[in-house]
């Protein structure tokens, strides 16, 4: 017996077609699941910032100042003309969208006097960047305002080779803080 | 006549009371119209958004321009690297990437340049946390071998520890499996794949990489790797790849081969640094070519981010692919990125004899989308 599987791994060849034939099975049992995850759901994201009294929907219309500013912050044109938000006294809750690499990633955030008290990844569909969905990424963001250019007050550290959704978060925490300002001005 | 005259006026006082009842306030007028103006973006949104829904195909790219002034030669100008990608997304969980390259602008006979295929792979999702390559792809090595867009590090050229001794960019055909093993950042990645195929005459590490073109595939090459990426700015890993005959033929005086490569990154704030280390051990018979059975260096690199778009490294190499012969090259330079994904790079260059003594500057201009 040991002798055979000595052959098995000097002969690299018969080694490249049992782990090719695996492969092939573990395909066959596993391919009907998908990488894209939903960690929470939206209800569940605002019912649970909101103690299940989550209030009307509002909307702010992306548009003239607002939208080069928003426009600014995600180094492209912004997709939408309206996004909708949850507001409770000075607490307000956003679910936005921004492209990693490829696929949105859905990202929930509350603000509460013009700082992230949370942010959490609530769906997440790309192949790589999966780090940015750990608290030992998002904690970084928490207490974090806005400056006068848009960016956070606070220092975000990336993640190598997880570049674009580091960058994708982040810019979406920069828009929900810039539109929760925005609504407390205008309102 | 005077029934029909009280008839008409009961008529009118009668839909005049009802309308008085029924006409909308202002404020219902306006939450009436929000509601229609909603109604009407909700509909020009969900069109849009089914208009501009992402292609199953997609198209990027990178490319680099060079302009090396270097003592002893000519200086030059080169559109180094052209690089075209297509994806296409067949489902949710199986999708193709390939990367196609010019290099060098020209690729023919007598030309400088070449046309290669650098990626070529099927990736399937298992499940979410896990995945299966087969095909071509870039080996699971170093740190630019697989992720080299040039606004992602610093100098104009690439770093010659990972050009000579690893060597990027290194290609293979043959299967992977990848993924995540904890909730904690550590990731895999096990390759099976073709191998080098290297000269027994001289040993030359990175003219052994046949490109998987007609690849002799007598003895494949086992790759494994390990990377911790479960902090802010910080990476750690190492990859181990086992090849049983490094020349693809026996009887030659040169046998096996492991390469061993290990590095770390931390970017913490402002500040950047990088150690890397990597190794060739092959087992060679032969007295003539004895030298050439430990090929290894390291890189080290600091740097600093003067703003988000501007910033400086320092950076020295230290390698040798032939024992006793130890060469070493420093770099200084500045990038600025006007935009995310765009680069511009100017860099001072210096080497000891035994590197060629190639001292001078590099300029270049990069962009990956």
């Amino acid at each position: 017996m040991l002798v055979r599987i000595n052959y098995i791994f000097s002969n690299s060849k018969l080694l490249l077609l049992i782990v090719g034939s695996v492969l092939i099975l573990f395909f066959a049992v596993f391919s009907v699941q998908g990488r894209a995850e939903t960690y929470k759901t939206n209800d569940a994201f605002l019912n649970e910032n909101f103690a299940n009294n989550v209030p009307t929907v509002k909307v702010v219309w992306i548009r003239d100042a607002l939208k080069e500013q928003v426009d600014a912050i995600l180094a492209h044109p912004y997709a939408k003309l309206r996004v909708k938000y949850w507001l409770s006294g000075d607490k307000s809750a956003w679910i936005l969208e921004e492209i990693g690499k490829e696929q949105p990633i859905t990202t929930g955030i509350i603000i509460q006097n013009n700082k992230i008290e949370k942010i959490e990844i609530l769906a997440f569909r790309e192949s790589r960047g999966w780090e940015v969905k750990y608290p030992f990424f998002l904690k970084q963001f928490i207490q974090s305002g806005l400056k006068a250019d848009h960016r956070l007050d606070k220092n975000i550290d990336g993640i190598t080779g997880a570049t674009l959704s580091v960058r994708a978060v982040t810019k979406l925490s920069r828009m929900a803080l810039l539109l929760h300002k925005y609504q407390a001005e205008k309102s | 006549m005077m029934n029909k005259i009280t008839l008409s006026l009961a008529v009118s006082l009668g839909l005049g009371f009802v309308s008085s009842v029924y006409a909308e306030t202002t404020e219902e007028k306006v939450q009436r119209l929000e509601a229609e103006l909603n109604a009407l973006a909700d509909t020009v949104e969900k069109e849009s958004s089914s208009a501009s829904t992402p292609s199953r195909t997609k198209l990027g790219g990178y490319g680099e321009l060079h302009y090396n002034n270097i003592d002893g030669a000519d200086a030059k100008i080169d559109f180094h690297r052209f690089i075209l990608f297509i994806g296409h997304e067949f489902n949710e969980t199986i999708r193709f990437f390939s990367e196609f390259e010019l290099e060098h602008s020209i690729a023919g006979d007598g030309e400088n340049g070449a046309v290669e295929l650098e990626q070529a792979y099927i990736e399937m999702d298992l499940n979410a946390k896990h995945a299966a390559k087969a095909g071509l792809f870039l080996m699971p090595v170093g740190i630019i071998n697989e992720t080299h867009e040039p606004p992602v590090f610093y100098g104009v050229e690439r770093n010659p520890l990972e050009k000579n001794i690893i060597p990027a960019t290194w290609w293979e055909a043959g299967m992977t499996l990848s993924g995540q093993l904890s909730n904690a950042g550590v990731s895999y990645d096990a390759a099976l794949t073709s191998g080098l195929a290297v000269d027994a005459t001289d040993v030359n590490i990175r003219s052994g990489r046949q490109k998987v073109s007609k690849a002799t595939a007598e003895n494949l090459a086992l790759t494994g790797r390990l990377k911790y990426t479960g902090m802010p700015g910080v990476e750690l890993a190492g990859t181990v790849s086992v090849q049983d005959d490094i020349t693809q033929a026996s009887g030659d005086g040169v046998n096996g081969a492991v390469l061993t490569e290990v590095h770390a990154i931390v970017n913490k704030s402002r500040f950047g640094a990088i150690a890397q280390y990597a190794a060739w051990d092959i087992d060679i018979d032969t007295a003539a070519i004895q030298n050439k059975d430990k090929q290894d260096g390291y890189l080290l690199e600091g740097s600093f981010k003067v703003t988000p778009k501007l910033g400086l490294f320092a950076r020295h190499v230290g390698w040798s692919n032939t024992a006793g012969t130890d060469k070493e090259q420093q770099n200084i330079g500045v990038s600025f990125w006007p935009h995310e994904n765009v680069v511009l790079k100017a860099d001072i260059q210096q080497q000891n004899v035994a590197a060629g003594d190639g001292d001078g500057f590099n300029l270049g201009v990069g962009y990956h989308f």
